[in-house]
């Protein structure tokens, strides 16, 4: 009966599948909104909503869907129940009055609501006209009018809308460009299996048991292997500040990803600033002293570490072809251009991938986007999305 | 309407639910769907459970989770090893393979013949695919044993509860199939009600101090581990047992390092006395 807020909830992003749709009305035959509004949408959210985060969008819906029922759209089965069903007759019950209120449809009564609205300016209370309480006409609460609409009172109706009026989430709400689970899932495919692990042997290896025991006149010999591990390591060189400012919550989704992602065998994690020179920064401050040479770095970690370079690829120009000791700021003095030592990285790593949180097109004499050019041609570029990374991904399990 | 009369959980007596909680809790039972108990660290997730055994008199079997967990763990474990050193000493009953099956805690819960309440504690701990590995089970509330070609069905539906610490996004097909709740942190006034549980003599006095100064600390900005309801009720003993005057708590907020378990909040917390905007001046 209320199916649009189904889709009012999807169209606000809220990824509400049928199944739960069913369930919420299974629940609903099932009495579980304790015949209350509050209870409804309490019912709602915890059957619909799976997120705290989107608690918040879950409550602006629900306001915006509901909010309309007490003037127009569908009137809720025991209100109208409740209306249909007065408990008392009290002495200024009027049955001409209530004979009258009975004819009117709900769209008379809505529009003599607005009506009402706009021409009342005081409280009316126990008559059968204005807006007010206790009386017979067709709106206000506690009255005796078979038929009308609730206007105020402390309903369970209403403190339903006050609980999803206070949007008690906000704070939680973010807005998901992508799941950061959606990204682990895509590293779950950087694996490479091997029992050539340092592991402790505590995996029962059958064949080998009965061959053994077999050899050992029945005697039960049991052999263990090393269980199969994972072999990939990873090396992360994310761009950090500046321009990459405006991607920070994308790449701290990524970077989130790759930390929970524990089944690397090593991972390690540095920075740079707009390009890399000949040091590399251990957090994303990018402060001189927290660093590490590059060159020592590319001596101690051997090939086969899978690199992935995290930048938009933007810069001025200089930054990238010029020597380093041209640059203004992050000290850095030395020889070797940022391209060179891009190159220099490239050289050594056997597999390395470069994703990009902004935008990949290339368009010739945009002074910020030239180096974008020049990197795309020297790496393999993906977009930073579920898609870009898994194909990124993809690209790394294969030979350079 | 089935038997919910008989499942109606409306909080015990040394666990206040709000109010919310109790509906997301009876709507999971009424439904015969997990519930998924999600909060901050220390708004007892846990004890929920512990309550709605106590309060439904039901008994309560804990599967606590680690980052080693497997799904199939709680399902049943094959002891082959034990079978094959038996069959060495000719032991009695090695070829019933039965006697190596040991059942997990959902084995557990399935097979006994009462409805029990079964926690899953911490499910964010496990490995990303664990959850889903659950669904078929949970749903369906049965699981085959190949070894012994049995199947294990639930006697009694179990009442399935699971928290998470979101420590990890859980699968969305694993979602669909719970009933959600997120436990926020109490407000005062639920609080008050909490620690009168636990401290049912406390004096209103030290009480308004003792709260004032624990959400002046929760209020902080820099703090980044905020201390929750197990924090307070430890904070309360210590500052009970050590019979600090009611005027000294907000002005001193002593003991703070049982509230605070991090050094660096332990000095935002002297440096946010120090400044001119501290409240109980």
């Amino acid at each position: 009966m209320f199916d649009s807020f189904l889709y009012l909830l999807r169209g606000k992003g809220l990824d509400v599948s049928l199944n739960e749709w069913i369930v919420l009305n299974e629940a609903l035959d099932k009495g579980l909104a304790y015949s209350s509004f509050t209870g409804f949408y309490y019912l709602c959210r915890s059957v619909l909503i799976k997120s705290e985060t989107d608690f918040d969008k879950f409550d602006a819906a629900f306001l915006e869907y509901f909010k309309d029922i007490e003037f127009g759209g569908e009137i809720p089965k025991e209100l109208m129940d409740w209306l249909n069903n007065p408990k008392e007759t009290p002495g200024n019950y009027d049955e001409d009055m209530a004979k009258y209120n009975m004819s009117l449809d709900y769209q008379r009564i809505e529009k003599m609501l607005e009506e009402r609205l706009a021409e009342q300016d005081s409280e009316h209370n126990g008559g059968k006209y204005w807006v007010g309480t206790g009386g017979m006409s067709v709106f206000g609460n506690n009255g005796k009018s078979p038929k009308g609409i609730r206007v105020g009172g402390e309903s369970m109706y209403k403190s339903a809308f006050r609980v999803a009026g206070e949007r008690h989430f906000k704070d939680f709400s973010e807005d998901k460009i992508i799941d950061s689970r959606q990204f682990q899932m895509a590293f779950r495919k950087l694996r490479q299996y091997s029992t050539r692990t340092d592991a402790p042997k505590d995996e029962l290896n059958l064949d080998e048991t009965i061959e053994e025991t077999g050899n050992n006149a029945g005697r039960l010999k049991i052999v263990y292997d090393r269980p199969r591990r994972n072999t990939v390591k990873v090396l992360m060189l994310i761009d950090s500040g500046g321009s990459m400012d405006y991607y920070r919550n994308l790449c701290g989704k990524l970077f989130m990803a790759v930390r929970k992602s524990n089944h690397f065998k090593d991972l390690k994690i540095y920075y740079f600033h707009n390009s890399i020179y000949e040091r590399l920064y251990t957090d994303a401050s990018c402060m001189p002293g927290r660093w590490v040479e590059t060159d020592t770095l590319l001596r101690t970690l051997s090939s086969d570490y899978k690199v992935i370079i995290v930048g938009d690829a933007a810069m001025a120009p200089y930054e990238l072809l010029g020597s380093s000791s041209y640059l203004y700021s992050y000290s850095q003095m030395g020889e070797g251009s940022g391209m060179d030592w891009f190159k220099k990285v490239k050289g050594h790593f056997k597999h390395i991938v470069w994703l990009n949180p902004a935008s990949m097109n290339y368009s010739p004499g945009n002074y910020w986007k030239e180096t974008l050019g020049i990197l795309m041609d020297e790496f393999d570029m993906y977009p930073l999305s579920v898609n870009g990374l898994e194909e990124a991904l993809k690209k790394l399990m294969v030979a350079k | 309407m089935q038997d919910t009369n008989t499942n109606r959980f409306g909080g015990s007596t040394d666990y206040v639910a709000s109010e919310e909680l109790m509906r997301a809790v009876n709507i999971a039972i009424a439904l015969e769907k997990p519930l998924l108990i999600k909060g901050e660290p220390g708004t007892g997730k846990t004890m929920l459970a512990q309550s709605v055994s106590k309060a439904l008199g039901k008994d309560l079997i804990i599967w606590n989770i680690k980052s080693t967990t497997k799904a199939q763990d709680g399902l049943y474990v094959y002891d082959v090893v034990q079978r094959l050193y038996d069959s060495q000493f000719g032991g009695e009953g090695v070829d019933d393979i039965k006697k190596y099956v040991k059942l997990g805690k959902i084995g557990e819960a399935f097979s006994s013949d009462e409805q029990v309440i079964l926690l899953i504690d911490e499910i964010d701990k496990a490995d990303l695919e664990f959850p889903n590995d659950l669904l078929w089970e949970l749903d369906k509330m049965e699981f085959y044993i190949p070894e012994t070609g049995e199947t294990i069905r639930a006697k009694k539906r179990p009442i399935v509860i699971i928290t998470s610490n979101a420590e990890k996004e859980l699968p969305d097909a694993f979602l669909r199939r719970c009933i959600f709740h997120y436990i926020e942190f109490p407000n005062e006034e639920l609080m008050r009600e909490i620690i009168k549980v636990h401290f049912p003599d406390i004096e209103r006095n030290i009480l308004d101090q003792i709260i004032a100064a624990f959400y002046y600390v929760r209020s902080l900005r820099d703090i980044q581990k905020k201390p929750s309801t197990s924090e307070i009720i430890d904070w309360i003993k210590a500052l009970t047992l050590s019979g600090i005057p009611a005027v000294k708590i907000t002005k001193e907020i002593p003991f703070a390092g049982v509230i605070l378990k991090k050094n660096e909040d332990l000095e935002s917390l002297e440096n946010a006395k120090k400044r001119t905007t501290f409240p109980f001046k």
